[in-house]
């Protein structure tokens, strides 16, 4: 719109510089409020990353810390185990792990940064019910005569291989997440961060 | 263009048809007639309204990460006590929060203390004003219990041992008074409990009231029409159109107006908030940074200074009436004190209502009234033995102020009819 | 009236001033010296966070005054694993009660509870940790001028030496310890300024930004004026 008789120029810029100064005012009086909602310092330092000592996690073990509140689960695996894992990608969703559902140096077909130590949250991705594990094979498990060991998710029945990675036909979508981790020495993890800072 | 608008008009009629937005509008804003001369003091009322939402807002995001509980947490401290100082340091901007809202309670008082005053000097309380004023004073009463709930949920050593005193002033009535604070409290002493039902009150019964009087409030000013610093109604001059002589339309006028009062009080208010938000120690007391103990009371306990005249009122009183003791008397005259602004509008009968018009006499007697409640706050907020210059006793100006504080209020119907009063014009003047 | 008025607002000012008043020494101003602040930070986690707690202030917030994550977890940390941890201590209350009568209080915020109207909580603390003298009927051998009957013993005793209370009221320096007088002022200075900083850590934010808020209110301050002038040019 040009300024034309009708229409009061001056009174109009003065109009629009209050209004947007009020704007501005308006949307930085918001930044406080929305930013208050944020997770807290102390929220931040309970989900500050942990460190596990892994020497005693015998081979065909699993051990289960907390991080940020969710259970994560430290497996050390066997050479069977390990075995095993190649045999059934075509029962698999998504056995290459196209999906990021780790970081790219889990992206391997053990889904790990050593081959035995497979690091996974163990939260299943269909509705966040915690999976549990079944590592006995065969009949034995209960599931499946040919089951090779694995875990099973007792709310919709999901269920994911030994790197966590899911099944076809199943409720849940998605391999389970890896959690960024690092190596610091050969029995020493820390969950939650993967560089130094 | 004509496009866009023509699709608003057709919004804007939709709704009209379902609520009436447009009428409302005007009726509020657009066609609310205001007088052309409102001064200084008319900021107020906006300001009041402003704060209120400064208040809630600020409320709400602070009750996201409060805890009213008092029991004592691993380090000793109490819950309620950490809690704050976990809004203070742990929540993002938390510390801004916060003292926007400690901050907000002092502004309130200051921004209501000036309203009403300015209801004093231009004789707004009085036909047909009355019931406008009588809710602003519960709003006001409101006001206070809010601000005394809210005092007690940091849970500092003031917050614990002023609420300590204040519910104990009930004991003070005859018969009842003893099963009655302990009811209040829903303890023996100041506990868990207290706070608890604090924080209820002050989050959310309170708050409805203040919304419903502030409501009602306004309504009732858009009834009748505001006054004006000449105290003239305008309504009885209008032109053809039915609209006053001296009325300008609050929107755009006093919008624009209020805006500048909003720039200019923020400012008042940011220098507080992050220059100085503890006040001097008059709006966060320094014994408040100690957490509650029900075992040690602080060396010098005063209410926050926006209820110290009142509490001047009560330790006036030392001496036992009708054979009940001092005390009580105490509560009556504070009590008295605050209620005692209803009866204004029974109480004046000058014929003029703006200061501007009335006799010296009402202007001499208003200036030591204002000063008085100056000096009975100042002295509220001191102890009992405090001497003026280390050598005038405070105790017995309090009393004599005291005295004054009611009598100006009790003789006003023989005073204000007495005054020489000036004529009123006929229209407003532009001063 | 105006005057009348102004007069009378200013009057308990004056008489305010003439009330009695409790001599603090005044806290040399550090808050923008970070190596006071670190200083005050060594003394405070050494000397004070054994028997007190700063339960709301967390290590990592040291951040502030220039410490790296790494330094606070290298110089400073004896009682927490993680940097995010808030300054607790091992001693349990019950036991700290036996011990000294009373439970040793927190001091995150000590420096804001220790104001008043006699000087700032900084001069209260600085005046408090350079006030302490033998005195023998204590049952820990130490009273102190401006907290009479003080629970807590002379911490920094080997550092300053021991006082004592002459008849004239005067403490006089008996025993000299490690620090010179000051040097010892010094060292208090900095920790005097760490309590205070811990008291509020976003007090240098908060006042910068506040700067930042005034100047952009006094733009939008002129607009508004600007705009309300105009539609009121034709009121009269």
């Amino acid at each position: 719109m040009s300024c034309n008789e009708n229409v009061d120029c001056g009174r109009r810029r003065l109009l629009v510089a209050t209004a947007a100064a009020g704007g501005v005012a308006g949307v930085a009086a918001a930044v406080p409020f929305v930013a208050s909602m944020l997770p807290s310092e102390r929220a931040k330092a309970a989900g500050a990353p942990v460190e596990v000592d892994i020497s005693k996690l015998a081979p065909g073990q699993m051990m289960t810390v907390e991080w940020r509140g969710k259970p994560v689960w430290i497996i050390n695996r066997t050479k069977e185990m390990l075995d095993g894992l190649a045999k059934i990608a075509d029962q698999l969703a998504d056995p290459k792990s196209d999906k990021k559902m780790q970081p790219d140096y889990a992206r391997n077909e053990t889904r790990s940064i050593k081959p035995e130590i497979l690091v996974a949250v163990g939260i299943c991705t269909h509705l966040g019910c915690s999976p549990t594990d079944k590592f006995k094979t065969g009949a034995d498990s209960g599931i499946d005569p040919n089951w090779p060991g694995g875990f099973i998710c007792p709310c919709h029945g999901s269920t994911f291989d030994l790197a966590g990675r899911v099944y076809k036909s199943k409720p849940a979508p998605d391999n389970l997440e890896i959690p960024p981790h690092m190596y610091l020495g050969d029995a020493k993890l820390v969950i939650g961060e993967d560089k130094k800072a | 263009m004509s496009k866009v608008n023509a699709l608003l008009q057709g919004t804007l009629d939709w709704v009209d048809a379902r609520f009436p937005l447009t009428s409302n509008w005007k009726a509020h804003l657009s066609e609310y007639y205001a007088p052309k001369n409102f001064n200084f003091w008319y900021f107020f009322g906006s300001l009041a309204m402003l704060v209120l939402v400064i208040q809630i807002v600020t409320g709400i995001f602070l009750t996201m990460h409060y805890k009213p509980d008092a029991a004592l947490n691993a380090s000793g401290v109490p819950v309620a006590f950490a809690s704050v100082e976990y809004i203070m340091r742990d929540v993002s901007w938390g510390w801004l929060i916060r003292y926007m809202h400690s901050t907000g309670a002092s502004a309130f008082f200051v921004v209501v203390y000036l309203h009403m005053f300015r209801g004093l000097l231009y004789g707004s309380y009085r036909k047909p004003r009355e019931l406008i004023w009588l809710f602003g004073i519960g709003i006001f009463l409101c006001l206070m219990g809010e601000a005394f709930f809210g005092y007690l949920l940091p849970w500092g050593q003031m917050s614990f041992w002023g609420a300590q005193v204040i519910v104990n002033l009930f004991s003070a009535i005859p018969l009842i008074g003893e099963d009655l604070s302990i009811w209040l409290r829903g303890d023996y002493v100041v506990g868990d409990a207290t706070l608890n039902r604090f924080f209820a009150f002050h989050v959310i019964a309170m708050p409805l009231v203040l919304v419903g009087l502030v409501g009602a409030h306004i309504i009732a000013l858009h009834e009748v029409g505001s006054n004006n610093p000449d105290g003239v109604e305008i309504k009885k001059k209008k032109d053809a159109n039915g609209v006053p002589l001296d009325g300008i339309p609050f929107h755009p006028y006093y919008t624009v107006k209020d805006i500048v009062g909003v720039i200019v009080f923020l400012m008042v208010f940011s220098v507080i908030v992050f220059f100085m938000p503890e006040g001097g120690g008059y709006f966060l007391e320094y014994n408040n940074f100690d957490p509650a103990d029900p075992l040690k009371t602080p060396p010098h306990i005063a209410p926050v200074w926006y209820f110290t005249p009142y509490y001047s009122l009560l330790r006036a009183v030392t001496y036992p009436l009708f054979g009940i003791d001092a005390k009580f008397w105490g509560v009556v005259a504070m009590g008295a004190g605050t209620l005692i602004f209803a009866f204004l509008p029974w109480l004046d009968r000058s014929p003029v209502k703006s200061i501007r018009y009335r006799g010296t006499m009402t202007k001499v007697l208003l200036a030591i009234w204002i000063v008085g409640f100056f000096i009975l706050g100042f002295l509220g907020t001191k102890d009992p033995a405090y001497k003026f210059f280390g050598a005038i006793p405070g105790a017995p100006v309090a009393q004599l102020l005291s005295v004054y504080y009611f009598l100006f209020f009790l003789t006003m119907p023989i005073w204000s009819s007495l005054d020489r009063c000036q004529p009123e014009p006929g229209r407003v003047t532009m001063k | 009236m105006k005057k009348l008025l102004i007069a009378f607002l200013f009057a308990p000012m004056l008489a305010f001033a003439a009330g009695a008043k409790l001599h603090l020494d005044a806290a040399p101003d550090k808050a923008n010296d970070m190596a006071a602040l670190q200083n005050g930070a060594k003394v405070f986690v050494n000397y004070c966070l054994n028997c007190h707690s700063a339960s709301y202030m967390r290590y990592n917030r040291l951040k502030d005054i220039g410490l790296s994550d790494d330094q606070i977890r290298d110089n400073l940390m004896f009682t927490a694993d993680k940097v995010g941890e808030p300054m607790r201590i091992a001693m349990r209350r019950d036991e700290a009660k036996a011990w000294f009568g009373a439970a040793p209080p927190d001091l995150t915020v000590i420096a804001r509870a220790r104001a008043s109207e006699h000087g700032s909580g900084a001069d209260w603390l600085y005046t408090y940790l350079r006030s302490f003298y033998r005195d023998e009927s204590r049952p820990t051998g130490w009273n102190n001028v401006i907290f009479e009957n003080v629970g807590m013993p002379h911490v920094l005793w080997d550092l300053q030496g021991d006082q004592e209370m002459g008849p004239d009221h005067k403490l006089k320096l008996v025993k000299p310890g490690t620090m010179k007088p000051r040097e010892y002022d010094a060292m208090v200075g900095d920790l005097v300024a760490y309590l205070k900083y811990m008291g509020e850590p976003v007090s240098e934010f908060r006042k910068h930004l506040g700067v930042v808020v005034l100047i952009f209110l006094a733009v939008f301050f002129v607009f508004a004026y600007a705009l309300k002038r105009e539609f009121w040019k034709d009121i009269h």
